[in-house]
């Protein structure tokens, strides 16, 4: 643990748009066969990573690791994520 | 020669690889768990089959940060032999220690059948001792065998005849038939530069004795036998 905050991280990975994308391809042709009139679908995980740290850019910068070096394969995939202050009920 | 065969939580082609290698070809080889740090005194490292840590955030991305597998960078880097089968060929490109990517079938299928491979160019002490366009029979067993890797990384794959096995029919042609997981360019298996890692889907120690239908498998430990044999004679 590393300081006196906590966050939590909203990760986003999804494959990159030069990178083919099956799964997405067959949830697309299932939602079509639901009647959706859908354009086309990509697939990709969700995390959510609670985490201390001292402030803000303290915890970005550790999401933004935990991205590039295991959350994320960069040779495939591409992230996104928002962090946000929550609150705890911390005695002292 | 002496064969270190590394097991990591959920891998299950250890056993195949330490009775090949041993009880059929008469080699020395030891299952070494994921938090064993010392590779002295071994020939040749084997990443074999199976689901590291379940598969889980995404095949091999795990098993990559286990303390073994700086051991088995520094015996790479030295240039000790090292294959990855499968499983451990998706560790070794989620390491870094070969280029690339393993993505889910583009049949979105668990395929478990047998392949033929093509051997392509490319000097390797894995697959020095099979010719040039020689073809092998050898079984997959993968949900995410699907090679892949961008425009650039391809072509100097190809140009430096770093692309070892290729699926091809039963007549040797690399068609899109006979290609079971949507992999760029066919590619089964690939070596790293300087040709001493080849990481390949197909599992060779599968293909061990005629009881399991086929031996063809051999052809790889028998190569990189004869070459630890070149280095100590």
């Amino acid at each position: 643990m590393t300081g006196g905050r906590r966050f939590l991280a909203k990760v986003y990975v999804s494959l990159k748009p030069t990178v083919n994308d099956p799964e997405g391809n067959t949830i697309a042709g299932a939602l079509g066969a639901l009647g959706f009139n859908v354009e086309g679908v990509r697939s990709g995980r969700f995390f959510q990573v609670t985490l201390d740290a001292a402030d803000g850019p303290g915890a970005e910068k550790q999401v933004a690791e935990m991205c590039s070096r295991l959350l994320a394969n960069p040779v495939i995939e591409t992230y996104t994520f928002e962090v946000a202050e929550v609150q705890t009920n911390r005695l002292s | 020669m002496r064969f270190a065969i590394i097991r990591f939580p959920g891998t299950w082609s250890d056993r195949d690889c330490h009775h090949v290698l041993t009880g059929v070809l008469g080699q020395n080889a030891d299952i070494l768990w994921h938090r064993e740090t010392d590779l002295s005194g071994y020939d040749a490292v084997v990443l074999p089959g199976g689901f590291s840590y379940g598969d889980y955030l995404r095949c091999g991305a795990i098993a990559r940060f286990s303390p073994v597998m700086e051991s088995v960078t520094r015996f790479a880097s030295r240039g000790g032999p090292v294959i990855g089968i499968c499983n451990g060929f998706q560790v070794l490109c989620e390491s870094g220690l070969l280029p690339g990517a393993l993505m889910r079938n583009e049949s979105l299928q668990f395929r478990c059948e047998w392949t033929h491979l093509r051997r392509e160019g490319g000097r390797t002490p894995w697959a020095d001792d099979i010719g040039e366009g020689e073809v092998l029979r050898i079984p997959i067993s993968h949900g995410d065998g699907n090679y892949f890797a961008d425009e650039a990384t391809l072509a100097t794959l190809e140009q430096s005849g770093r692309v070892v096995f290729r699926y091809v029919d039963a007549a040797g042609r690399a068609t899109p038939g006979a290609n079971p997981n949507g992999s760029a360019h066919n590619i089964a298996g690939i070596i790293n530069a300087r040709g001493n890692v080849l990481g390949m889907m197909p599992h060779p120690e599968r293909a061990g004795e005629q009881l399991v239908g086929g031996v063809d498998g051999n052809r790889i430990w028998e190569s990189i036998m004869k070459e630890s044999l070149a280095v100590v004679g």
